[in-house]
C-alpha cells in the first residue's frame, strides 16, 4: 500500500504523482521508442494507427470527456486536417507548416461548428454536429477542383527541408513524438485554470457560470481544441494511408471515434490509448477468431459489427467508466489488497437530470 | 404541375422521416433519452414482414399486423431488458447504448446467409400501379404512405387524448416523479412508448419496402430523421410529422432545382439553419429554467 500525503496545493496538481509512476511511464516510453527493433513492419504500422488514433481520441476526449459537449460528427474534422494536409504536401510545402495549417483550418472549421453549440445543447448539440459532418463529407466529394472528389486523393510522403520521411520506421516516431507533445499538452491543460473550467462546465454549466466561466469563450475553446487535435491526426493518417478519399470520413468513421473514447473511458487521458488500442486490435482479433468459430458464424460478413455493439452495449451496461474504469479496478485491488470490497467504484443512481426544467 | 409533382414525392418521402420522428418524439418525451436505433428498428420491421410473406406464407395484411405486432414486443423487451438498468445515468450513455443496439441489428441480419447482404423486394398487392389525375401522375406507393401515415396520427391522437394509457404517457412525459406518487406505473408506461416507438418504425419499414428495396443497411435513413424531429421542435408529435415533411418537400425540390449534391444535405443544411435560428423548432415546448 502506497500513502501519498499532500501538504500543499502544489503536490496536488503535479504531473507525476510519485516515484512510481515516473518509473513505469519512463519504461514505458522507452519500450515504444525501441518499438521499431522490437516488432515486426506489420505490427509497427498497427501502433501508428494506433499513435495517431490516440491523438485524436485525446481531442474528442478533451471534448466529450472533460468538457461535455458531444460531437457525432468528428471525423469531419479529421478529414478537413487530411485533405488540407494532402493538398498543401502536394502543392510542395515543408511538413511542419502544412501540419500547422491542418491543425489551424481544423481549429477554425471547429470554431465555426462551436458557433451553433453555444445556444444548443445535449441532443442537439450531437444532431447540429451529425449534420455538420455530412455536409463536410458532400463538400469533400464535390469540391472536385481541390479534393478530387470521390476519385480520391494521392497523398505525398512527408517531406520538410529538403529530406523525405519515407520509412514506416521514421514516420512511427514523428507520430510517437506528436502523440507525446499531445499528451503533455492535455495534461497540462487539464491542471490549468483552462482545463478546470472545461470540467465545471462539463460537471454543471450553470454553477459554472455562476463562477465566472465565460460558457460560450470556453466551449468554443474547446471545439476549437478539439478539431486541431482531430487536424493534427487526419493529418498523419493521410500520410500512413497515403491516399484519401471522402468515404473514409464518413458518419460510421465519426462513431468509430466516439466507440473509442467511450470504450476507453470518459474523462480520463489513459482512455484515448486504450480506447485507440482497442479500435485498432479489434479486427485483428475478430480475424484471428474466425479460425476457430464455426464457418457460419466466422464467415458472416456482418460479425464485426455485431461484435462491435455487443462490446458497446456491455460497456455501457457492466463498465460505464471504460476500460480504464476497469484497470482503476484492478489497481485499487492490488493497492487495497487485501482490503477491497465490491462496491467500491459503484454510482450512486441520481435521479433523471432533465432537459426540459418545469 | 411538375412542383406538385416534386411536392407530392416529397411528402411521401417525409411522411416516412415523420414516422422514424415519431418514434424518436416519443422515446424523448417519455424518457428524455434518444434512441439512434430507431433506423435500425425499421429495417427489422421490414425483415419481419419479408419473413412473414417469403418463409410462412402469410397473406400481406396478416404479415403486416404480425410485423408491427413483433416489433412492438421487440421495443418492449428491448426498454426492458437494456434500457431500463441504466435509467439515471447521462443522457449519452444511451445514445451510445441505442448505436450499439443499431450496430447488433445490422450485424445479425448480415449474418442470415443468403438473405442478410441481398437487397429484397417486399412483395405488396400495390406494387408498380399509378393513378393519373390529370397530368399527374401518382404512385399508389406513395398514396399508401400518406394514407397510412395520416391514419396513424389519428390513432394516436385518439389515444393520447381519449384512453387512460395514452393519457397517463402524456402525464409521465411530463413530470415522471409526480406521476409516481399519483400511482402511474412509470417504468410500465416506458415499456410501452418504445413499444409503440418500434410499432411506428416497424410501419415506416413496411411504407417504405415497396420504394426503396429492403436491404440490411435501409435504417441509414434513420438518420434523416433527426433532422426532421429538431426541425418540428423534439417534444412535439404533431411537429415531428410536419418536420419530416418540410425535410421531404424541402429535399424533393432540392433534389430537383439546385446542383447534385444538395439534395443529401439539404436536410442537415435545413436543421442547422433551424438549430440558428429556433432552437426549439416550430412546434418546441418553451420552458424557463426555474432557479
Amino acid at each position: 500500500m502506497r500513502f501519498i500525503f499532500k501538504t500543499d496545493y502544489g503536490q496536488d496538481i503535479q504531473l507525476a504523482k510519485h516515484g512510481g509512476q515516473v518509473f513505469w511511464y519512463g519504461l514505458l516510453l522507452v519500450l515504444l521508442a525501441a518499438a521499431p527493433w522490437l516488432f515486426a513492419e506489420y505490427w509497427l504500422a498497427q501502433l501508428t494507427f494506433v499513435l495517431i488514433y490516440a491523438i485524436v481520441g485525446l481531442g474528442l476526449m478533451l471534448l466529450a470527456g472533460f468538457t461535455g459537449l458531444f460531437s457525432i460528427g468528428h471525423a469531419a474534422f479529421l478529414g478537413v486536417g487530411a485533405y488540407t494536409e494532402a493538398v498543401l504536401v502536394n502543392a510542395g510545402w515543408p511538413f511542419p507548416v502544412s501540419l500547422l495549417m491542418a491543425a489551424g483550418l481544423s481549429a477554425a472549421v471547429g470554431v465555426i461548428v462551436g458557433l451553433p453549440a453555444l445556444r444548443v445543447k445535449g441532443i442537439y448539440l450531437g444532431i447540429a454536429t451529425l449534420a455538420f459532418g455530412f455536409i463536410v463529407e458532400e463538400v469533400l466529394a464535390r469540391w472536385e477542383s481541390v479534393t478530387g472528389g470521390n476519385a480520391g486523393i494521392s497523398v505525398k510522403k512527408p517531406g520538410m527541408f529538403g529530406w523525405t520521411i519515407d520509412s514506416g520506421t521514421g514516420f512511427y516516431f514523428l507520430c510517437l513524438v506528436l502523440a507525446i507533445a499531445a499528451t503533455l499538452i492535455i495534461l497540462n491543460l487539464l491542471r490549468s485554470p483552462t482545463g478546470r473550467a472545461f470540467v465545471a462546465i462539463r460537471d454543471s454549466e450553470i454553477s459554472a457560470q455562476s463562477m465566472g466561466i465565460h460558457l460560450a469563450r470556453y466551449k468554443t475553446l474547446s471545439f476549437a481544441l478539439s478539431a486541431a487535435f482531430a487536424g493534427v491526426g487526419g493529418a498523419l493518417y493521410a500520410h500512413k494511408l497515403s491516399f484519401i478519399s471522402p468515404d473514409q470520413f464518413n458518419i460510421l468513421q465519426s462513431i468509430d471515434l466516439l466507440l473509442m473514447v467511450v470504450i476507453g473511458g470518459l474523462g480520463s487521458v489513459h482512455g484515448a490509448f486504450l480506447g485507440a488500442i482497442f479500435l485498432i486490435s479489434m479486427p485483428q482479433l475478430i480475424s484471428m477468431s474466425k479460425d476457430w468459430l464455426p464457418a457460419a458464424i466466422g464467415q458472416a460478413p456482418g460479425l464485426q459489427g455485431l461484435v462491435y455493439g455487443l462490446v458497446l452495449i456491455g460497456f455501457v451496461l457492466f463498465e460505464p467508466l471504460g476500460l480504464y474504469g476497469r484497470w482503476l479496478k484492478v489497481r485499487t485491488y492490488l493497492q487495497l489488497f487485501p482490503f477491497y470490497r465490491s462496491g467500491l467504484f459503484r454510482r450512486q443512481k441520481s435521479f433523471q437530470k432533465s432537459d426540459r426544467l418545469r | 404541375m411538375q412542383v406538385l409533382q416534386l411536392v407530392i414525392s416529397g411528402v411521401a418521402q417525409g411522411c416516412i422521416y415523420g414516422l422514424i420522428a415519431l418514434g424518436f418524439v416519443l422515446i424523448y418525451k417519455a424518457t428524455e433519452t434518444v434512441s439512434f436505433a430507431q433506423g435500425e428498428l425499421m429495417m427489422l420491421g421490414a425483415f419481419c414482414a419479408l419473413a412473414a410473406m417469403a418463409f410462412l406464407g402469410f397473406p400481406f395484411w396478416l404479415a403486416v399486423i404480425s410485423a408491427i405486432a413483433a416489433m412492438g414486443v421487440f421495443g418492449v423487451l428491448l426498454e426492458r431488458i437494456v434500457i431500463r438498468p441504466i435509467l439515471g445515468q447521462p443522457a449519452f450513455s444511451i445514445v451510445m447504448l441505442t448505436i450499439g443496439i443499431g450496430y447488433v441489428a445490422r450485424g445479425l441480419i448480415t449474418m442470415i446467409p443468403n438473405i442478410g447482404t441481398e437487397t429484397h423486394t417486399l412483395p405488396v398487392p400495390y406494387k408498380d400501379r399509378v393513378l393519373n389525375l390529370g397530368t399527374l401522375v401518382i404512385n399508389v406507393e406513395q398514396m399508401a404512405v400518406i394514407g397510412s401515415t395520416a391514419a396513424l396520427c389519428l390513432l394516436l391522437y385518439t389515444v393520447f387524448r381519449y384512453s387512460k394509457v395514452g393519457i397517463a404517457m402524456q402525464a409521465a412525459s411530463q413530470n415522471q416523479l409526480a406521476a409516481y406518487y399519483m400511482g402511474i406505473p412509470v417504468k410500465t408506461l416506458n415499456g410501452l412508448v418504445w413499444g409503440l416507438a418500434a410499432g411506428a418504425a416497424a410501419i415506416a419499414g413496411l411504407l417504405l419496402a415497396p420504394i426503396t428495396f429492403v436491404h440490411a443497411n435501409m435504417g441509414f435513413i434513420g438518420l434523416k430523421a433527426f433532422p426532421a424531429a429538431v426541425v418540428g421542435g423534439f417534444g412535439s408529435l404533431p411537429g415531428a410529422i410536419v418536420g419530416g415533411l418540410v425535410i421531404g418537400i424541402v429535399e424533393s425540390l432540392a433534389g430537383f432545382y439546385l446542383p447534385e449534391g444538395f439534395k443529401d444535405t439539404a436536410a442537415y443544411i435545413v436543421v442547422l439553419l433551424m438549430l440558428m435560428i429556433k432552437p426549439n423548432g416550430l412546434f418546441g415546448e418553451k420552458l424557463r429554467k426555474k432557479v
